[in-house]
């Protein structure tokens, strides 16, 4: 590649003529996240208060090993090690995390809150190497769309939660009936921006027309690419929009499992 | 009349310092009309490049209290003037003289960049067919007016001069351009990701706050390329699916 002939000097950590508060996004983006990510690990440890009536976290769900009546393979087994702490978040949230840490959206956002790489736009760096996503382990970022695949299965299981959150068991007669609570949109809620993120992915939108140059040959696909174009002009809205919504729908639920909530029946 | 002080940078092959010149302004001034007065009445040998003065030429490009912008762009109104307005060349590229950059290797990175290369016509008298919405994709690149504004807040050239490894948003809009046309038959994903550097690119997206024609650089030109670059790179399953149609 033809090279430039004067060496440019970089500047200072933090150095710019910038005038307007550039540090603002940078802080919000840090707080917003890390305020997620110590959440997160503190509800996915506590293994506990995960489930209500007919309400579960979506941190714990699929509930793989856990109540016997619920989780997908029972009561965990005799063989799990002393050691390891017991929580169904632990061995699920992973793959939603994943997702996220690999998101094109969020890798932009905390490069700059954590890394300053940059702090923010014409804003001096801390590092004078750089070495971007080409090695390991940023390498590792182009796995991205398989993170993807495990998403939309998330996608499909708490949508059957939701579902299960319509069906409340009368606590005198025993007997299961429709019903919407608060929690119930609640879960909803959560699901919906979630879908929102996830449908409005880069690698969904590459993948699902993005990588074929004539689009218009298929109208089923020409039509689900505009339909993830539309969701991926605002993936920033619903990025953040369903880390809190989730965020809120475990606090949702743990707080009513605890009783300090009361869960309002609206049906 | 009022006034409003202008830092300019003056000097010549990256060495120089910031001079004050207060000037008058009227409703209605955008900077490079601001620059212009005081290239006729304090500073007659103040070097600007300028052509069109109407956001299309791509020429004016200068960095304006710190954010790379156009210099006949950018209103008067829109800029604070109680204190000075800092106006510098564009840091990624060697200063010529003053305001001035010279921005000729993008040029040269150009010319390496694989040519467009179409199928072969689509009817006996030598022409092609294309539907409008396919070829409405790459026309959004079209718009660029080659101000390099987004090369110049990359961080990647402004702040590590990886000019060598990497050719900056600006030549990956392009390469999209040719990549993503529907007539196009040539590869240039192997050139993505090693000679361009792709991979250099962590999506911070100044480019597409900057860029004056509102191309959404990051996520219609640089994240389908490097998805493209995901296909043949870093699939497996791709790549079996490859191997299966042969």
């Amino acid at each position: 590649m033809s090279s430039i002939d004067i060496p440019l000097q970089s500047g200072r950590f933090g150095s710019t003529k910038r005038r307007d508060r550039w540090w603002t996004q940078p802080i919000f983006t840090f707080l917003g996240l890390s305020v997620f990510i110590v959440y997160a690990t503190w509800a996915a440890f506590q293994g506990q208060y995960y489930r209500f009536g007919p309400y579960l976290s979506p941190f714990y769900s699929p509930e793989i090993f856990g109540n016997p009546l619920h989780s997908w393979l029972g009561a965990w087994p005799a063989w799990w090690p002393s050691w390891a702490p017991i929580s169904a978040a632990l061995l699920i949230l992973w793959a939603p995390g994943g997702f996220r840490l690999t998101c094109y959206y969020y890798r932009g956002a905390y490069y700059k809150a954590f890394w300053a790489d940059p702090p923010a736009c014409t804003v001096g760096e801390p590092r004078k190497s750089y070495r971007g996503e080409r090695s390991f382990p940023l390498i590792l970022q182009n796995i991205h769309r398989y993170f993807l695949y495990l998403a939309l299965i998330f996608l499909v299981i708490l949508g059957l939660d939701v579902w299960r959150a319509l069906w409340f068991t009368a606590p005198d007669s025993g007997h299961v009936q429709f019903g919407i609570g608060v929690g119930t949109l609640v879960l909803a809620i959560n699901v919906v921006l979630l879908a929102c993120y996830t449908f409005g992915c880069h690698s969904l939108r590459h993948l699902i027309g993005g990588r074929v140059d004539e689009i218009s040959k298929s109208s089923v696909r020409r039509n689900s690419y505009n339909c993830v174009t539309c969701l991926n002009a605002r993936h920033m809205l619903f990025a953040w929009t369903s880390l809190f919504s989730v965020m809120f729908a475990d606090l949702y639920v743990r707080l009513c499992a605890m009783g300090i909530w009361h869960d309002w029946r609206i049906i | 009349m009022p006034t409003a002080t202008f830092r300019i940078w003056r000097g010549q092959n990256g060495k120089g310092e910031f001079q004050d010149y207060v000037t008058e302004i009227s409703d209605g001034m955008v900077v490079l009309d601001a620059v212009h007065r005081i290239q006729a009445e304090q500073a007659n040998d103040l070097a600007v490049r300028w052509n069109c003065k109407a956001g299309k030429c791509g020429s004016c490009s200068a960095e304006i209290n710190g954010n790379p912008r156009l210099m006949c762009m950018t209103r008067l109104s829109s800029l604070r003037l109680d204190q000075a307005v800092v106006l510098q060349p564009m840091k990624s590229f060697p200063s010529i003289k003053d305001l001035v950059t010279d921005v000729s290797w993008n040029f040269r990175v150009k010319k390496a960049i694989k040519p467009f290369k179409p199928r072969r016509p689509d009817a006996a008298d030598g022409t092609w067919r294309m539907a409008q919405e396919d070829v409405d994709r790459v026309q959004e690149f079209r718009k660029c007016i080659e101000c390099f504004l987004c090369q110049d807040v990359c961080h990647v050239l402004r702040e590590h001069s990886l000019h060598d490894h990497f050719v900056g948003p600006r030549l990956l809009v392009y390469t999209a351009a040719l990549e993503m046309h529907p007539l196009d038959n040539e590869n240039r994903v192997n050139e993505l990701r090693n000679g361009n550097g792709i991979g250099y690119c962590n999506i911070t997206k100044c480019c597409t706050k900057v860029c004056p024609e509102g191309i959404r650089i990051t996520d219609n030109a640089i994240i389908p390329l490097k998805e493209r670059v995901v296909d043949e790179h870093f699939d497996p399953l791709q790549k079996l699916f490859r191997i299966l149609r042969k």
